[in-house]
Order: structure tokens, then sequence, then C-alpha cells
């Protein structure tokens, strides 16, 4: 292929603008492109966002706080348990409600299984778009694992509604943490298995390597974060700078790059679905005993079985389904890191049981712009490399 | 978080540099807050941008917020973070409710770009100098602000057509 310096301007003196998307199968979703493209290079591009706009974080406006949590689970989602973590985690800071240990730990375990579920998805999608088709097969087939883990656990497969205000909803079943186990002891050979299929494959390479290319001064500018960022060498993790959840108790590292092209994204995800596995070995090893929500019942549905028994359970019941629980006024941002990025979470209360505003720091939309500094003056298809590597999620993005 | 001594200190020093323009500052929930001006908004971020031991060179987050029915009720939010200490500030900038505008940072912090179309696109606010204030999430010959808070939630009536032709 000529590169694009050697490409005369008599062959490519023409610019046209064309449209990519938005139903589009290399746009990951609904984006639409506005590309300027002379011959084969790019050199604009827009991209258009807002087609799946649902008006999630105006609807969560009219929803008592636990009902706000299945809405918010479907903005990202290929993510929601990280979802469901920031906006429980943001009530939490807001009521002052401490977390039980278990509650951490299971939390934790449940968001390393998501993050591996999405890169999972991210890189069987990815490869299909750069030429390793089977790669979709493969790493779905391990995705379905996880889904059954998740069934198993929440008795859905996605958008599980599991976590809540004050802990998780129930406890882990019978059997789940040998099939957990089972899956753990799987993984690191399935990820040495996609490398395998990849790292030999000369198509997707020669289209990885050296491609899209963004400083990391550029990419903080943009305020870029996640696995793209650490790809550019910046070991910039929000597990590791902030204290939540069990993960300042488990060992782990940040993977990082070091050149900042699509190779380094591919090579830094891989990695960090190693060290996911090994955040979860670690916190199922050091799982403690103990109650998987917390006991303030102004917050926390009571157990079914009380409610036959306690008037006082049926009272907190009947209110907390009904009216929900009253927040005092305040208002809280809370940031967890999501497979994307920076996953942040703004909620304003206004002392009535339903939250004043809901706002989400999606990290696929911030990041997205970045993708104009990733595809300028390269390959249209170079540039459908870069989109697959940024790995934006619309639903996020739309909101 | 910087704590709340520590606050206070960055107010006197802003206030130092720019009379007027921090209006308020909050500690609350562990998080801090201050509440700038919107017309001191750029020379106060770039302060807290530039000056040397602050740095808060990362933009988290922007964000509009109606507190309605407080006064003034359109307030745009910055989330600050400093990489090297780990700290997060919140900067608040309340906008008149009649004409609620503000001068852009897409020239200090490159990705409010997309965050300020957001809060133009939701809240109407207008952010002067903004390289493209369009809407981006909603269709452009949308009319309204939909996440004002009054801003009605539409819906179409559910018509149980079925049941009025079969049982009815």
């Amino acid at each position: 292929m000529a590169s694009p310096e050697t490409q005369t301007p008599e062959t490519t003196s023409e610019v046209m603008t064309i449209n990519i998307g938005p139903h589009h199968p290399a746009t990951h979703g609904v984006l639409r492109l506005v590309v300027d493209l002379e011959g084969e290079l790019v050199r604009d591009l827009k991209p258009v966002v807002g087609y799946v706009h649902t008006g999630i974080e105006k609807s969560c406006e009219s929803q008592s706080y636990w009902k706000v949590i299945p809405f918010v689970e479907r903005m990202d989602y290929v993510s929601y348990f990280f979802q469901m973590e920031a906006f429980c985690g943001a009530v939490e800071r807001l009521v002052d409600l401490e977390i039980p240990p278990r509650a951490r730990y299971l939390r934790t375990i449940f968001l390393e299984l998501n993050r591996i579920h999405s890169h999972l998805v991210w890189l069987g999608t990815t490869g299909l778009d750069l030429g390793a088709i089977s790669m979709l097969w493969y790493c779905f087939r391990e995705r379905d694992k996880i889904l059954d883990l998740f069934e198993m656990a929440t008795g859905q497969r996605m958008h599980t509604r599991y976590f809540q205000v004050g802990g998780v909803i129930e406890d882990i079943p019978l059997g789940f943490e040998a099939k957990l186990r089972e899956f753990i002891a799987d993984m690191p050979v399935r990820i040495g298995q996609y490398e395998d299929l990849l790292d030999r494959n000369e198509i997707f390479l020669s289209r990885t390597k050296g491609v899209g290319i963004v400083s990391r001064e550029r990419l903080l500018e943009l305020g870029v974060t996640g696995p793209l960022l650490r790809a550019a060498g910046e070991p910039w993790d929000l597990r590791k700078a902030f204290d939540y959840l069990a993960y300042p108790e488990v060992d782990f590292k940040v993977p990082v790059g070091t050149v900042g092209d699509n190779y380094d994204r591919y090579r830094v995800r891989l990695a960090e679905m190693v060290e996911s596995v090994r955040i979860i070995e670690q916190a199922l090893d050091g799982l403690p005993e103990g109650p998987y929500i917390a006991d303030d019942r102004k917050y926390v549905l009571p157990p079914r079985s009380e409610l036959s028994t306690s008037m006082e359970s049926l009272i907190h019941h009947f209110k907390l389904v009904t009216e929900g629980y009253r927040v005092e006024a305040g208002e809280v941002y809370y940031s967890i890191e999501g497979p994307r990025g920076e996953l942040g979470c703004f909620v304003l209360a206004d002392g009535s049981s339903k939250p004043a505003r809901v706002h989400y720091r999606d990290p696929s939309f911030v990041n997205l712009q970045a993708f104009r500094d990733m595809s300028v003056d390269g390959y249209v298809a170079d540039m459908i490399a870069s989109l697959g590597m940024l790995d934006p999620i619309l639903g996020g993005v739309d909101r | 978080m910087p704590d709340a001594p520590g606050l206070e200190l960055i107010r006197g020093e802003i206030e130092m540099d720019h009379p007027g323009a921090v209006l308020d500052s909050s500690f609350d929930r562990g998080q801090a807050a201050l509440v700038v001006a919107p017309e001191h908004i750029l020379a106060a971020l770039t302060w807290l941008r530039d000056s040397p031991g602050h740095e808060y060179r990362f933009l988290s987050s922007l964000h509009a917020v109606d507190y309605l029915p407080a006064e003034p009720r359109f307030v745009v939010h910055y989330e600050l973070l400093n990489r090297d200490r780990v700290e997060r500030l919140r900067v608040k900038a309340p906008l008149d409710e009649q004409e609620p505008e503000i001068d852009s940072c897409v020239d200090l912090f490159p990705t409010a770009n997309f965050q300020e179309r957001e809060a133009y696109d939701f809240f109407g606010i207008v952010f002067r100098g903004h390289p493209e204030l369009t809407r981006i999430l909603l269709p452009d010959d949308y009319v309204g602000w939909p996440l004002r808070r009054d801003f009605p939630i539409g819906g179409e009536p559910v018509k149980f057509t079925y049941n009025e032709r079969n049982y009815g």
C-alpha cells in the first residue's frame, strides 16, 4: 500500500464528503460519520451522535431513587454493572450509607466480570472489522460463560439490577463460587489463545501497528480516559487513584502502552482482562462472611421473611416501595473506572424521594472527541480500525 | 479533594488575583465546591489550571444543573481534577435565568466541546465563543430545552383498543 505521503496530487485532488452510517456495521452502533475524503485519505471527520437518545436522564428525575437503577443500566448497555455502581455509589455518598464488606467484594467481583465481558465484546467485534472473523465466535463463547454467571447470581443475563443502594440484592447462590473458579482458571488460557490468533495475524498487525497514534498530552486535553489513555503511556486508573470498593485491598497492575497506536490499545485491553481475572480471584479468596446489604431499614428493603412476622418491617417495606426514601438536599459526583474510562455520575438531591438531576459523564461520549485526531490524514480503512479500537458504546454516548 | 481549610485557602488566593470572582465556597459530603461569578469563569478556571501548586489540569466533567425553584436557577458545573494529588474540585457558575450565557472554556479544556454542546442542547445555556454550538443529542429542529425542570415529560396515552374491540 502506498503511504499517505506518496500519493500524488493528480490522483487525489478532489475532496469528497461522504456519509458513513448511522446504520453501518462498522460503526458499532448508530453512529454517523461525516467524512471528507481525498481519494482514500481522510482529511476531516465529524461524528454525529444522538440517534439513540432516549432521554434517560430526564426519565430518572421522575422516578424514586431505587427505580432509577434499571434506567441507568440501559445507558451503556455493555457495562451495566458499572452504570449501577456509579449511581448506587453516588446515592450512598449522598445519604452517607456504608456498605458491608461482603457487598464491597461482591460488587468488585461483578464489576470485573463485567469489564472482561465488555472487553470481549469489543475484541470480538473489532476483530470482525479487521479481518479476524473467527474472533467473534471465540470471544462470544467466553462472554456467554460470563452471562451464565450473571444469570446464576442475579436471574438476568443482561441488565441485572443486582446492585442496590446499600449493597447487592441477593447473596451469590450455592455453586456459584465453584463455577466462577472454573471460569477464572479457564480465562487466562483463553486470553492466550486470542493473543495467538491475533498476534501472528499479518492483516491484523498491519492494520493496527502505527495506526491512529495520538500523543498523551493531546488525549489528556481531550479528556480521554481508560484504556485509550493508558495505551499512550499514562498510568491513570481510578481504581488505583481513588479509594472505592475492594480495590485498595487487592493487588493488580495497570497495563500501559508505549506508542499509543491501535496495537497498544489492543494489548492494553487484553492485559486488563488478565488483571481483572486476578482481581476476581483475590476478591473471591478474601470474600468476607456477613451481610450482603446494609442494615439501615430507612434505605434498604427488609428481608422477605420478616414481613410476615414484624409489623415494623411491613411498614418499612411499604414506605420504601410506595414512596421511596427521601434524600436530604445535596449533590455528589462519584466516578469509577469503567471499561472505557472515567464513568462519573452526578446526582442532585432536593430533599424529595426523587433525584432532581442525574447526569452521567459517559467515557464513550468524551472519548469520541479524540476520534478526529486518531483518523485525520490516514486511510478510510484505518479510520474503521481506529473506531473499533476507540470502542464507543452508542447507548452510552446518546443516553 | 482539598479539605475545608484548603478550599478556603484556594478561595483566598483567587480573591487576591481576581477580586469578586468567588461568590461562595462549600464543603459538603467530602466534596469541595467553589461558586464563581460567571463573568470571571475563564479567569478562575485559568487560574486553577495554571497556578503553581494547584494545577487542576483535567476537566473530568462539565454539566448543567437546573436548581428550580432556587435562584439563580441554572448552574454550570465544572468537575476539575488534579491527577498528581488526586484531588477533585467542583467549580459552579450560576447563570441568569432569562438569558443563560457563559464564556466557553473550549480553549482551556478542549474536552468541553461536546459537553458544552450537551448543556446547550438540554438547558439552552449559550456558551459564548464555542466553535460549533449546535444541538448534539437531539434533532436540530427540536423546540425547547428538555432537561429544564419545568419542561413537561410528554407521552402518548396507551389505547386499549384490543380489549375494547373484543370485550368492550
